[in-house]
């Protein structure tokens, strides 16, 4: 085991090297450009842009860039923001909590729910219950998040007025008041992500139930004369779960890379928001960390998803 | 106008130009309203929270480094320059300087070389340091070093110094005769820096400097805490010369998502105090405003103006690297009759009544230049080339020779009239280019559209760009500075044609060439006389029209479609200064 992780971990390492070569590769080659936020602005003249592009390093080749980038990364410095001139460690640093608070939230609930709703629905397959979360989870995943948000935003922030719409970063939770707040505030985007959550999780875990309910071990496991709620807990859910700790994990770095598209409309400062303004304004350094990071997490959670099978499942030896 | 009308690059810049400094003539009289006159009973910190919102979120604080109206607009809550531009483009006395020099005060010097400005005694930085003419001449130091590659250089140009004459009075002298003697020290262009907290920030060192994101000011307000691209909050800044203000004990400026749920938060539900650049779409923003008893819509016209340009050069493909490059000739733009004709086919008119809420969002209009208004033309409603007439545009194309084929297309000598029409994706754009291709078609030009995404279309990297205009007709808007000089040269001057050379970094992407229209331009450089100042600016704008360099569309509404509380008291939008110029008179 430790050698194989040892492995694992060596071979991480040019596999992160030619993704970031290739992040940075494409980033310089695309046709982004920094200075596009001054358009066609003659009060920065030519001359001025010239040496806003020079001090912002962009006169020298791509290549040169990148094996800076890279050496410097290395060091722990991610490079400083050609927009906000501050280091993009700390605007990762400040995002960070943000979608933690939002996305990490609503990913644990979709687990927290996902479970049991797939479960149930298994076992009483074809019951009401079964037929009401098939419909939400199928509606779940269907429908995009920008629309379940906005359809949110305008019942419950703008008719009822019962939650805010713009969320607020600077937020102090001190009391009981600003913690409610605080809940208010991440309501609506919580629940627009924890339904895509749930509706995936709910069915992987009915479907893979199901594969197993009419297996010979289960009927061994009945006839032996056990209760049905240790043949379903202990022997069916957890030999079911098995793929679904995979998409769990794998989905964890999604948790990090943020919700690109429930950040925006919400106003949630978190990495998806980070990343998106990132890339209309040019901002190479900010925009080729973020995905570097991204690309470390999920080169990470592989490896932990495949390590957890082995954990999960005794026949599964790594050597 | 909906949410993406202008892609979030380009809103920059044009409402950063917009809100760029405004033209003063000599002889125009200087508004002296100090800032202590307006709103006497607001009370200092009577009010509790101020709430304003950008879908753009500021990054930086430092007016100097900004890439925008949001960067500008953020720190002018706590950066001040000496003095601000009203709304008629006149210079205002709400900064740093205790009044506007004028030449009959003598303040400026009678040959324009010199302008003395007399400063406010006993102003306090935030910190409690006293302010003086050191700190001006600093500010200069930092913003005018080419090392420091600060973004607001151009109003460094033709400035030969600035320096302290005593402790409160700072002396802006330029190297030549300049007409537009504000140039240094008036809007958001030279706000004044605190000397001290920059001394280790100048030259090179500009770039990384902790200063850019919590800035000591002289403003109402102080930065408590500045999260890039997300909040800025402030706090009352108790060392605020005016002991009566601000109003406000907190501002709230809040960047990030969309217009349209901005417009909402406003009108709808009185969230937010004041929201920025609502730009949503006119038959969505017309009932919304109307029906709001909460908010109510700012609207005020500066130099915006949505224009076509027409390209004089050679876009061909197949020209490899003469490809749109200055010294090559339009197959058939460069025939007056067909420019014209495409002009006659033009209609603004309905392109402002269903795109633009007929004075929602924009007017229509046929001048490039339309603001300030004594250099407004008059001349052009009354053009031919500024009616929309197709018959009198296929009459035009008859007369020349211009023969419709089978298809439908015209076409002379094997040139066809088959015209690529670019411009950004934004939905506005997109109607506005279905709009006029239907017409264009009617009198014998082939459309075919191209829309690009605004970040690569404001570049001078992309070869789908409007610097390389590789294609027949452009859109976009821009806008100038209310002393017109630089935006008339930069657009349609002859040595400012892109291309290769400068690698696509001039301003004048049609590659228009004109002798008549550069003698008027080399006299706008020396003319001191507002009044022939005034008409040379007129003419250099009639030339553009009727030669058809450029086919003005619309005047937009500048600085923005901004919405703000109906509760809010104070607020007087300027096109030629940040919409925050005045936030100390805000009040509840």
């Amino acid at each position: 085991m430790g050698r194989y992780i040892a492995r694992r971990l060596l071979i991480a390492i040019p596999t992160l090297i030619v993704i970031s070569f290739v992040i940075y590769a494409i980033l310089a080659l695309a046709p982004i450009d920094p200075l596009s936020q001054f358009g066609a602005d003659p009060r920065v003249p030519a001359e001025v842009r010239e040496r806003i592009r020079e001090s912002l390093g962009l006169n020298q080749p791509w290549p040169i860039r990148y094996v800076k980038w890279v050496t410097s990364m290395f060091r722990g410095d991610f490079g400083v923001s050609f927009m906000s001139h501050s280091s993009v460690g700390d605007l990762i640093a400040q995002r960070l909590p943000n979608t933690l608070a939002v996305v990490g939230v609503a990913y644990v609930l979709g687990v927290a729910m996902g479970i049991p709703v797939g479960m149930i629905s298994a076992i009483k397959r074809y019951s009401i219950f079964d037929h009401v979360a098939t419909t939400v989870a199928f509606m779940g995943f269907s429908v995009p998040t920008f629309f379940t948000g906005l359809v949110l935003i305008i019942i419950f922030g703008i008719n009822l007025r019962w939650f805010p719409f713009i969320y607020s970063s600077t937020l102090q939770i001190k009391d009981l008041d600003t913690f409610w707040l605080q809940i208010r505030q991440s309501i609506m985007p919580i629940t627009v992500l924890a339904l895509f959550n749930v509706a995936t999780i709910a069915r992987y875990v009915r479907s893979e139930m199901l594969e197993h309910l009419p297996l010979d071990y289960v009927r061994t496991a009945r006839s032996k004369g056990l209760v049905e709620r240790l043949v379903v807990l202990r022997h069916v859910l957890r030999n079911s779960l098995i793929p679904v700790v995979t998409l769990v994990a794998l989905g964890v770095p999604t948790v990090f890379g943020g919700a690109i598209v429930t950040e925006q409309i919400f106003r949630v400062p978190g990495i998806g928001e980070l990343l998106v303004t990132s890339i209309s304004n040019g901002d190479i350094p900010v925009v080729a960390t973020v995905v570097f990071i991204f690309a470390v997490l999920v080169v990470t959670f592989n490896l932990f998803a495949d390590l957890l099978y082995a954990v999960l499942d005794p026949r599964i030896r790594y050597a | 106008m909906e949410s993406s009308y202008l892609h979030r690059g380009f809103a920059l810049a044009v409402t950063a130009t917009i809100a760029l400094a405004a033209c003063t003539q000599p002889g125009t009289s200087p508004s002296a309203a100090p800032s202590g006159s307006a709103a006497p009973v607001a009370q200092r910190g009577a009010g509790g929270e101020l709430k304003i919102l950008y879908w753009q979120a500021p990054t930086i604080l430092n007016p100097h480094q900004a890439t925008g109206t949001k960067d500008n607009d953020a720190s002018r809550l706590v950066l001040e320059p000496l003095a601000s531009w009203d709304k008629n483009g006149a210079p205002l006395a709400n900064g740093l300087a205790s009044e506007i020099p004028t030449v009959a005060n003598g303040g400026v010097a009678k040959d324009f070389t010199s302008v003395t400005w007399k400063l406010r005694t006993g102003v306090k930085w935030s910190d409690g340091t006293p302010f003086t003419a050191d700190d001006v001449v600093a500010s200069y130091t930092y913003q005018c070093d080419e090392a420091a590659a600060t973004s607001t250089f151009d109003v460094c140009t033709g400035v030969k110094s600035v320096t302290a004459k005593d402790p409160n009075t700072a002396v802006v002298t330029y190297s030549a005769s300049q007409p537009f003697y504000y140039q240094w020290g008036v809007g958001f262009n030279s706000p004044i820096l605190q000397k001290a907290q920059y001394a280790n920030c100048l030259g090179a060192k500009a770039k990384d400097c902790p200063a850019d994101l919590k800035p000591i000011g002289t403003g109402p307000y102080k930065v408590n805490t500045f999260k890039p691209g997300d909040t800025v909050l402030y706090d009352l800044n108790e060392n605020f010369r005016d002991p009566n203000k601000p109003f406000f004990k907190t501002v709230t400026f809040k960047g990030g998502g969309d217009a349209a749920s901005a417009a909402r938060a406003v009108f709808q539900t009185g969230d937010i105090d004041y929201g920025w650049n609502l730009q949503v779409e006119a038959s969505v923003l017309k009932p919304m405003a109307a029906n709001s008893t909460l908010a109510r819509l700012l609207t005020a016209y500066g130099s915006s103006v949505e224009r076509l340009l027409v390209n004089f050069s050679n876009p061909d493909p197949s020209l490899g690297d003469k490809r749109g490059e200055p010294d090559t000739k339009h197959p058939f733009f460069s025939d007056i009759h067909v420019r014209r004709a495409l002009a006659m086919a033009t209609n603004r008119s309905a392109v402002a009544a269903q795109l633009y809420g007929d004075g929602l969002a924009g007017k229509a209009t046929c001048n490039l230049l339309t603001a300030p208004e004594p250099m407004n033309s008059k001349n052009t409603d009354s053009l031919d080339v500024c009616k929309f007439d197709l018959n009198a545009a296929n009459k035009e194309l008859d007369d020349a020779g211009w023969a419709k084929g089978s298809d439908g297309i015209r076409a002379k000598g094997g040139v066809k009239l088959k015209i690529v029409y670019q411009t950004t994706v934004n939905s506005v754009r997109q109607s506005t280019q279905a709009i006029l291709k239907a017409d264009w078609e009617k009198v014998g030009f082939s459309v075919e559209l191209k829309s690009v995404p605004a970040a690569t279309f404001f570049t001078n990297t992309s070869p789908d760009g409007a610097n390389h205009f590789w294609a027949d007709v452009e859109m976009f808007t821009n806008s100038g500075d209310p002393d017109p000089t630089s935006y008339l040269s930069s657009t349609a001057s002859c040595k400012q044609a892109t291309g290769k050379a400068n690698n696509w970094n001039f301003g004048n992407y049609m590659r228009y060439c004109n002798a008549d229209y550069d003698k008027i331009i080399d006299q706008l450089r020396t003319e001191t006389d507002t009044a022939k100042r005034n008409q040379l600016a007129i003419q250099a704008n009639d030339i553009l029209t009727k030669d058809v360099a450029v086919i003005p569309l619309i005047t937009r509404v500048a600085p923005t479609p901004d919405g703000v509380s109906k509760a809010l008291k104070g607020v007087d939008p300027s096109p030629w200064d940040s919409a925050m110029y005045n936030i100390a008179d805000w009040s509840k």
